[in-house]
């Protein structure tokens, strides 16, 4: 609800989000699902933008969120031409223990890895951790990759439908922080050569399932609420409801998040790993 | 979920599983038309239907069928309510009554069986004629609430705390029909005496304000008049007005923003539960309970 909810706010007095060299929309992607209080009403939004959904035909036939997607992409895009929208933040809650999380979805996004190297230091010692995912098969086609440089912003834990206040003012002092580096970056500083620490994503874990895809098991005890923590192989990973603990067997360590994320259960999704990284931006400067 | 029926020596007992809201459970919603949680008043279940009514409303009578008729001699000795709250609530059973000694023994067994989680007894103080809950089918009956968990989601801890709760529940169930007494004495309990709503714009109804970061996760912490409630979108703390100090919960229950409550308020008392033991007669599954005097 925090996305929604600061949208709203901006969308009828903008004043906190407005600087003198940008020009900034909110902008509510999925009305419709906001009403119905879920996630999406047909498909979910946060993966329609695919090539084959953006050239689709059919109008008012089309699934509500491939419509609507095609009508993002219209306002905001086309996607990859350089009409789209310089930047678009897609924010997001979890129910998940990420705390405040920017996803990346280009290693090579200079721009991006720079903004989110001077938000992780304004916002310090508070932490804002960068989540990377240019995984070949686990990439998806999010509303934000219309545009330019796609920022996405996960808080949580929260629960669906649920406002917390503390939730809700760490995504608005985020968006405070990028914002300014945009201004800045307009005004022509330079921003000198950086490294940035991210998660780039490795591969994702389903629930244990019966024949019937009926979860057979929850995550463990010991790994709930344990985003970005160390899960070392042996490490207990899941329960089975008669209390079996089922080890992690993978080769080496990783840091997993999206730790029990409920939108995620549909997509056969209880956590994915990461593994640590350090990438170099580029120094940038307005041209 | 299985459906199971236990006898076992010293004290036999017929336990029923049933999905409350199939359809609901299946779409992960709370309810398709209406809340089944409040359909179950004697007019919800008596009165007249519409040509087409909610599916909850035909789910109720469906559910009164199966486990009462609420308020006959048929009626199942004990519903026990599974549900899940995004309140920090620990473990709540929570009923209409406070006089109902099986309830509140079966609380009070709870709590010390289950001594690393906080266990409260909830009392909604409403007549009789107007509980509107499936646990007022039975001839006793508590919902079993546990929090605090997102909507959607199992979590290993609550789901061992709820399996915990209800194990224990039935243990007391074969306890007390197998001859057991339970010795009376004073526990403490919560009895509801009022709500109150987010503030809202007086045109949209849209909420302006949040719990206060203070409050948020404070359940069953005493509220003291003044005491900071509501932090509003642009940064003003909005302060508990009543007179008395108060002990609030569901705090921040994700599925009572439709319902105009943002936390609930109860005052804490005390009451005295008599000694209790089955009075057998003949079939071990008919009981009576008796209040022994000292």
């Amino acid at each position: 609800m925090s996305g929604v909810t600061l949208v709203n706010l901006w969308m009828k007095n903008g004043a906190e989000i407005q600087r003198k060299t940008v020009d900034t929309k909110p902008f509510i992607t999925n009305p419709r699902a906001v009403e119905k209080c879920a996630r999406y009403v047909d498909t979910d939004l946060n993966r329609a933008f695919t090539p084959e959904n953006l050239s689709a035909s059919g109008g008012k036939e089309l699934p509500y969120e491939v419509q609507r997607a095609q009508e993002i992409n219209r306002l905001f895009g086309p996607k990859g031409s350089p009409e789209a929208y310089d930047v678009i933040f897609d924010l997001h809650n979890t129910t998940s223990n990420m705390g405040c999380t920017l996803i990346l979805e280009n290693s090579k996004d200079h721009f991006n890895l720079q903004m989110m190297n001077y938000i992780k230091r304004a916002i310090a010692p508070a932490s804002c951790l960068v989540l990377l995912n240019e995984h070949p098969l686990l990439k998806y086609s999010t509303s934000r990759s219309v545009a330019k440089h796609p920022v996405g912003l996960e808080v949580g834990p929260q629960p669906q439908g649920v406002l917390r206040s503390n939730i809700f003012e760490a995504m608005r002092v985020i968006l405070k922080h990028a914002l300014d580096f945009i201004a800045l970056f307009n005004e022509g500083m330079e921003f000198p050569s950086c490294t940035v620490e991210v998660f780039r994503v490795s591969e994702s874990v389903d629930y244990p399932r019966d024949a019937n895809g009926n979860i057979i098991a929850m995550v463990h005890p010991n790994l709930q609420d344990c985003d970005w923590e160390p899960l070392n192989p042996g490490d207990p990973m899941f329960q089975t409801f008669d209390g079996k603990t089922i080890p992690y067997q993978g080769t080496g360590t990783v840091y997993p998040t999206f730790i029990n994320e409920a939108a995620y259960y549909e997509k056969q999704q209880a956590f994915v790993t990461t593994r640590r990284e350090t990438l170099v931006a580029s120094a940038i400067r307005k041209a | 979920m299985r459906t199971a029926t236990g006898a076992e020596a010293g004290g036999d007992v017929s336990v029923r599983a049933v999905l409350a809201n199939p359809r609901a459970t299946r779409l992960g919603r709370r309810y398709l038309d209406t809340d089944l949680n409040r359909c179950f008043t004697h007019a919800a279940l008596n009165g007249p239907l519409s040509d087409a009514p909610p599916y909850e409303m035909t789910r109720a009578r469906e559910l009164d069928a199966l486990l009462g008729p609420k308020g006959s001699p048929r009626a199942v000795d004990l519903v026990c309510d599974l549900h899940n709250s995004t309140s920090n609530m620990g473990l709540c059973v929570i009923a209409f009554s406070d006089c109902d000694w099986i309830c509140l023994h079966v609380f009070r067994y709870l709590q010390r069986q289950m001594p690393d989680i906080p266990v409260r007894y909830i009392h909604l103080d409403v007549p009789d004629e107007e509980s509107f809950s499936l646990d007022s089918v039975g001839k006793h009956g508590f919902a079993l609430e546990i929090g605090p968990q997102p909507h959607g989601v199992v979590r290993s801890d609550i789901y061992t705390a709820m399996k915990d709760g209800l194990q224990h529940t039935l243990d007391w169930v074969r306890l007390f029909n197998s001859g057991a007494v339970f010795e009376g004495g004073p526990v403490d309990l919560f009895t509801a005496v009022g709500h109150v709503d987010y503030p809202r714009e007086a045109d949209t109804q849209n909420i302006m304000a949040a719990i206060h970061p203070k409050l948020q996760d404070q359940d069953f912490c005493l509220l003291r008049p003044e005491e900071p409630m509501f932090q509003t979108f642009s940064g003003q703390t909005l302060r508990y007005k009543g007179s008395e100090p108060l002990y609030p919960f569901f705090i921040n229950e994700c599925a009572y923003y439709e319902k105009g409550v943002a936390l609930y308020l109860a005052r804490k008392r005390s009451v005295t539960l008599p000694t209790l033991r089955v009075h057998k007669k003949g079939h071990p599954a008919n009981f009576v309970s008796v209040q022994e005097e000292e």
